[in-house]
């Protein structure tokens, strides 16, 4: 049983293009179409809950702001907030699953979510496993 | 409620739900009587304690059971069975403690739903408990337990299954390591015990034993801050003796007996570093032979990859180094391995080029760390 980290980039800049035709920003679809999306994701996650693979998951909102140390007694460094950088992770969900392939399973089931039309919208999600414990076993 | 009565009521469980099993009960529906029965007991044994607690619980789950099944079905016939049916004796009880295991083990599940039901049913960890040590919610591990249940509960099972299934989940509980407040290394010693007191097959005393002479090394295992200790570098002062020679004598029990199997082998191997003072007394030659030995009764590149570890230590690097040609490059461990064999060959260059590809390739934190450590160690002192 391992955890995996799914990573819903909203947009990005790194990794495979987009399906063509699947990449209409959201608030060019239709508000039921919104709608059906948003309930697609929670029914998602109650169906992940049921067979006990799911752990955790959280929607986040557009604003980054980068910080950083920047000597003893000095207040942290911040730059930004960046609304419209080119890199947005929308959300994220941890699931614990037996495999590599049951995760790209479940990644490929949550990317099947309805877009404009009710098509998928084959949206590419990040998995990302976690590191684990050492086994005891191991000469 | 007191820890005693806690303790007593976690023994009790799963003697009772294996008794329900083995009267041809559905095993999730008996699953459920008994929690329902320990409720109860809970709320009304500290105002006094029945003479014989097991057959308050059987009687009380009994009856709960029945009042379901007469909610949904036929009900006269399975009544009278159940109160006709005589108390278990002893035999009976052990033959229940392999009937459950087999049940918690099928084939059916996949290998986390069999140690979350394992450690529910027969261990009688609370669902909270299960999922602390596994670090997901509570109320996703207990749909983990409910779904294996509903999955195993499709047939009747009244005849043992395979034990073979059950020991490979024993051995995950114990090797994977997990981290919460239950110590789950423990936890599968105790279960492999029980098991060993109900069936006479060899390799239930060599897992017990493989797991006794590991268990014993735990303290000189990892640094306090969490770090991993390699084996040749323990301080094997804090290993535990008595642990030691109780694995010790297990084994030799089990091999007397003239039946070998992988987990005596791997036994074998592990009694032989324990036996050892110092890493530098091992017996590597005897260990390389009983990797010959695993070779032919369990193929893996695993074994492979061990036994080009040991070779390496009995014969030289560069025997060793040859060895590991047979091993497939995308084995797990084998850069770590190169890169010991390469550094004890003297080529320092490799052996840190080798343990910073180790690195990324491992699984968990604590190893990258020390292999990113060896590769720091070799480069600032070239």
């Amino acid at each position: 049983m391992a955890k995996y980290l799914l990573l819903k980039h909203y947009r990005r800049t790194v990794g495979p293009e987009p399906v063509p035709g699947c990449d209409a920003p959201m608030d060019q679809w239709a508000p039921e179409e919104i709608t059906a999306h948003i309930q697609f994701m929670r029914d998602w996650a109650d169906d992940m809950a049921a067979r006990g693979e799911y752990v955790d998951g959280q929607a986040l909102e557009p604003r980054g702001t980068f910080v950083r140390y920047d000597g003893e007694g000095r207040p942290p460094v911040t730059d930004g907030p960046f609304p419209e950088t080119k890199e947005l992770i929308a959300g994220w969900m941890v699931i614990d699953v037996d495999s590599d392939e049951r995760a790209y399973e479940a990644a490929a089931s949550l990317s099947a979510a309805p877009g404009q039309g009710g098509r998928p919208i084959h949206e590419w999600i990040e998995v990302r496993p976690f590191y684990g414990e050492p086994p005891v076993v191991t000469e | 409620m007191t820890l005693e009565l806690a303790d007593l009521l976690r023994e009790l469980g799963p003697q009772v739900l294996g008794v329900l099993v083995r009267r041809g009960n559905d095993f999730a529906a008996a699953e459920d009587a008994v929690q329902e029965a320990l409720v109860e007991a809970v709320r009304r044994w500290p105002e006094g304690r029945p003479d014989d607690p097991k057959a308050w619980l059987v009687t009380v789950a009994g009856r709960k059971l029945i009042d379901e099944q007469r909610s949904a079905i036929a009900r006269a016939r399975r009544e009278e069975r159940v109160e006709r049916e005589p108390a278990p004796g002893p035999t009976e009880q052990a033959d229940d403690t392999l009937l459950l295991l087999s049940r918690c083990c099928h084939p059916a599940l996949s290998a986390a739903s069999a140690v979350a039901l394992t450690l529910r049913a027969v261990g009688g960890l609370s669902t909270a408990q299960i999922a602390q040590a596994f670090l997901v919610p509570e109320a996703t591990m207990a749909q983990r337990i409910s779904r294996a249940k509903r999955t195993v509960s499709g047939q009747r099972f009244d005849q043992p299954g395979d034990v073979t299934a059950v020991l490979r989940v024993l051995y995950l509980v114990f090797n994977e390591g997990f981290t919460g407040s239950v110590d789950l290394a423990d936890e599968a010693i105790r279960l492999t015990r029980q098991l060993s007191a109900a069936t006479d097959d060899p390799e239930v005393e060599g897992l017990l034993a493989l797991m006794l002479l590991h268990h014993a090394r735990r303290s000189a295992r990892r640094t306090s801050s969490g770090g991993v200790v390699p084996l040749a570098e323990q301080d094997r002062t804090r290993w535990d003796t008595a642990m030691i020679a109780e694995g010790v004598d297990v084994l030799q029990a089990a091999l007397a007996r003239d039946r070998l199997g992988e987990y005596q082998v791997q036994a074998a191997i592990a009694a032989l570093h324990d036996d050892a003072a110092t890493a530098e007394e091992t017996d590597w030659v005897q260990v390389v032979e009983w990797y010959d030995e695993l070779l032919r009764i369990a193929p893996g590149p695993p074994v492979l990859l061990n036994r080009a570890v040991a070779v390496g230590a009995a014969d030289g690097p560069l025997a060793g180094l040859r060895a590991l040609e047979s091993v497939a490059p995308d084995v797990p461990r084998r850069d770590a391995a190169a890169a010991w064999l390469h550094e004890r060959a003297g080529a320092r260059e490799e052996a840190a080029r080798l343990y910073a590809v180790a690195a990324q390739k491992a699984t968990n934190a604590a190893e990258r760390d020390h292999l990113t450590r060896q590769a720091a160690r070799l480069r600032s002192t070239s």
